[in-house]
């Protein structure tokens, strides 16, 4: 496998049109619809819009973290990408072509795309001990041979800092953590060439966390593992991928070198969770002032306009796209921070 | 607050807590205590033991047998109540944020449903009184859309929406000791700083005391007064913030300090080994496969916890268990 990043973060070299990225989401919407607010018993349905024209490329061996707000629509941005959630509007493509299509074929987008979701301990089966969850991806994709799948196995428990004896237990044996570090084990099982993890080291302590980030970023940089990985700690973002990108209320509206962005965010939201990442002895953050608005009921004009400290007066008719910023960057604001 | 003074009216007490899951001592004479008004940040190894206490001490724990005392003001031994008492005293002195919030919430309900009827249980509230608290509740906790979130479903809500359902449910009741076990880990920071600002205003700032499982160290040391570490089930090093944080004793306590990533870290080295199974746990130190100041006789001789400075001896002073201090 190949890394390319050189089409990621040099905007003047064109990605070579024979090869398609891993991901592409072009213009993608993701309406579920709810129950209308004071609905009472009727049926009447509203259209919640998760994921509102969000675009994004993610090239073969590319780390792309995914922050922002909670319920800005990163889980359901990976399952468009998993082909799980069919979007319902735009187009969502793998190597091309449409997500859905390709998972349909077959086992093997299920054996490339591996996936490790935010609820670990209910993407497991309780009835199942750990070691059989663990050999279920070894035997259903045929990665090793029968006789092997035992000694494999021991070795990806042992991968993810689990105790040998942790293969006969089942899941409500395990504590949190524990249960997460399962998970991984199984997505790294059928030896996947993309991972998208949703919050894959959250809640473990930073000793074992340090572990398995050591082990992601060795297979990302060695092996050529791309990764789509979802996280709160932007300390994880910045040690583990090279790119970000920031969502709020179903819209990316920062991406670009992670370092890049974590030293100077343009969009004011972005600067706004740079400032929240805590720091010791410091006192909590003051809160954003304002209410999070609704996705059922978006201000006009640009979706933080509400709480942006940096909001002019165009900024309640006017709805900022994602749009260049600098090298690599893009920010979707009116006014970018030190844009001068 | 005056350490002393709170030392002497402390509003829990938990004394050699043991838990046993068949041959496995899950936790190992757990001793701590917690002042009136105090807020304890519980931290330490994936599978040490940190929501076994919580879930322990609201005697929610199944399948374990419980050794130990835990003196909760006004109440008596939380270990030895009858059940009918320990059913009074959840919801209205002590409550848990559960750290699976999905799997806290019960997935046949509505949101709203659940918050409303502990709310009528814990408070006495009538329906109309406890829906619109609700409200406020949701509100309080940065759910926008109130009303219409209330007929949510879980599965309906995103992680962290789910996760500040939980806060909002534990905290209807007003008790005066919460048991919070990772209820951030799921938000972005922004909302983890409102939320725990919520916690804590909510419960300090009434008087009431609080027990934080978390993992973030730096937010352990803008939120807590005191830290407690666990490792494999036993107490290593407790203290007050500043001295666990800026002048710790115990290796383990100092590994963790080391994997603290801070924005644009890239040096990143991983402690090697893993914590044994419980078959292979040394009789000594619990620390001893993997410390690198390990003694001969750590394996076999478990170092008792004491206090860092002999001048201040305290429940609530600097301690460590070690043979070997760094
Ligand atoms: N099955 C569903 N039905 C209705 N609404 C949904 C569904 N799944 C998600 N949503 C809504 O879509 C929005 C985006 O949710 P999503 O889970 O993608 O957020 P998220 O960014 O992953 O948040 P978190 O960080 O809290 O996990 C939220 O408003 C959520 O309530
Ligand atoms: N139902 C159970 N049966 C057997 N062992 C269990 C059970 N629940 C927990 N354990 C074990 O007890 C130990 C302590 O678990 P606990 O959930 O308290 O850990 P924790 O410190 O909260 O970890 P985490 O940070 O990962 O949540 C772990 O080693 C776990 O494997
Ligand atoms: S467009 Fe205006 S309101 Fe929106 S983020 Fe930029 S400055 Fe703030
Ligand atoms: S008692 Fe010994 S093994 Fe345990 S932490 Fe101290 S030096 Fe290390
Ligand atoms: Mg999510
Ligand atoms: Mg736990």
């Amino acid at each position: 496998m190949m890394k390319d990043m050189s089409a990621m973060t040099d905007p003047r070299q064109p990605p070579a049109p024979t090869r398609a990225p891993v991901f592409e989401l072009i213009e993608v919407e993701k309406v579920f619809q709810i129950r209308r607010p004071g609905a009472g018993l009727r049926r009447d349905t509203v259209g919640l819009r998760a994921l509102d024209g969000v675009r994004l490329r993610v090239e073969q061996g590319a780390s792309l973290a995914l922050v922002g707000e909670s319920g800005s629509g990163k889980s359901t941005l990976l399952r468009v990408l998993l082909g799980l959630d069919a979007p319902t509007g735009g187009r969502a493509l793998y190597h091309g072509r449409p997500i859905r299509e390709v998972r349909a074929e077959g086992p093997r987008f299920a054996r490339d795309v591996a996936m490790v979701y935010q609820d670990a301990r209910g993407s497991l089966d309780p009835r199942m001990t750990i070691g059989a969850l663990i050999a279920e991806p070894l035997r259903h994709f045929g990665i090793v041979p029968a006789g092997q799948v035992a000694g494999r196995v021991a070795e990806l428990l042992a991968r993810v800092g689990l105790p040998a004896d942790a293969a006969q237990r089942y899941p409500a044996g395990l504590s949190g953590g524990q249960v997460r570090r399962v998970a991984i084990a199984r997505a790294l099982a059928s030896e996947p060439s993309v991972l998208v993890a949703d919050e894959a080291v959250s809640g473990l302590d930073v000793s074992t966390q340090a572990q398995l980030l050591t082990l992601l970023r060795g297979l990302q940089r060695d092996m050529g593992l791309t990764l789509v990985f979802i996280t709160h700690d932007l300390g994880v973002a910045s040690y583990l991928c090279e790119e970000i990108a920031i969502m709020y209320l179903g819209r990316i509206v920062e991406t670009g070198p992670t370092d890049a962005v974590l030293a100077a965010p343009a969009h004011p939201y972005a600067a706004a969770l740079r400032a929240a990442a805590p720091r010791f002895f410091e006192p909590l953050p003051e809160p954003l002032p304002g209410e999070i608005p609704s996705p059922l009921d978006l201000p006009p004009g640009c979706r933080f306009s509400g709480r942006c400290p940096m909001v002019q007066p165009d900024c309640q008719t006017r709805d900022p796209q994602l749009g260049r910023h600098g090298e690599g960057r893009a920010v979707a604001c009116l006014h970018p921070l030190g844009a001068a | 607050m005056k350490m002393d003074a709170i030392a002497a009216d402390p509003l829990l007490a938990v004394t050699d807590l043991t838990v046993y899951r068949g041959q496995a001592k899950i936790l190992d004479r757990v001793s701590l205590s917690l002042a009136r008004g105090e807020t304890l940040a519980l931290v330490g190894e994936s599978g040490a033991g940190k929501s076994t206490i919580a879930t322990a001490l609201m005697r929610l724990l199944d399948g374990a047998e419980v050794e130990g005392q835990a003196d909760l003001s006004g109440a008596g031994d939380l270990l030895a109540l009858p059940e009918a008492q320990m059913v009074r005293l959840r919801g209205r002195r002590m409550s848990m944020i559960f750290q699976d919030a999905g799997a806290a919430l019960n997935p046949a309900y509505t949101v709203g449903r659940q918050l409303i009827s502990v709310l009528r249980r814990t408070m006495g509230l009538d329906r109309a009184a406890a829906r619109a608290r609700a409200v406020d509740l949701f509100t309080q906790v940065g759910i926008n859309d109130a009303e219409a979130r209330l007929s949510a479903f879980p599965h309906q809500l995103s992680g962290g929406m789910q996760q500040r359902v939980m806060v909002a449910i534990a905290l209807a009741g007003n008790p005066d000791l919460l048991l919070a076990d990772e209820p951030t880990s799921a938000l972005d920071v922004t909302i983890q700083a409102q939320i725990v600002r919520l916690i804590l205003s909510l419960t300090r700032d009434r008087g009431a005391s609080c027990i934080f499982v978390l993992h973030d160290l730096a937010l352990a040391s803008q939120a807590c007064d005191r830290i407690v570490v666990l490792y494999a089930g036993q107490v290593v090093e407790s203290g007050p913030a500043h001295d666990v944080l800026t002048r710790n004793r115990h290796p383990y306590t100092r590994q963790l300090q080391g994997c603290v990533l801070e924005i644009g870290r890239k040096d990143l080295l991983a402690p090697e080994g893993n914590v044994p199974s419980h078959d292979q746990m040394p009789e000594g130190c619990r620390f001893a496969t993997r410390c690198p100041r390990a003694l001969p006789h750590c394996a076999t001789e478990p170092p008792p916890l004491a206090a860092a400075d002999p001048a201040r001896t305290g429940p609530l002073d600097h301690a460590f268990a070690c043979w070997n201090p760094e």
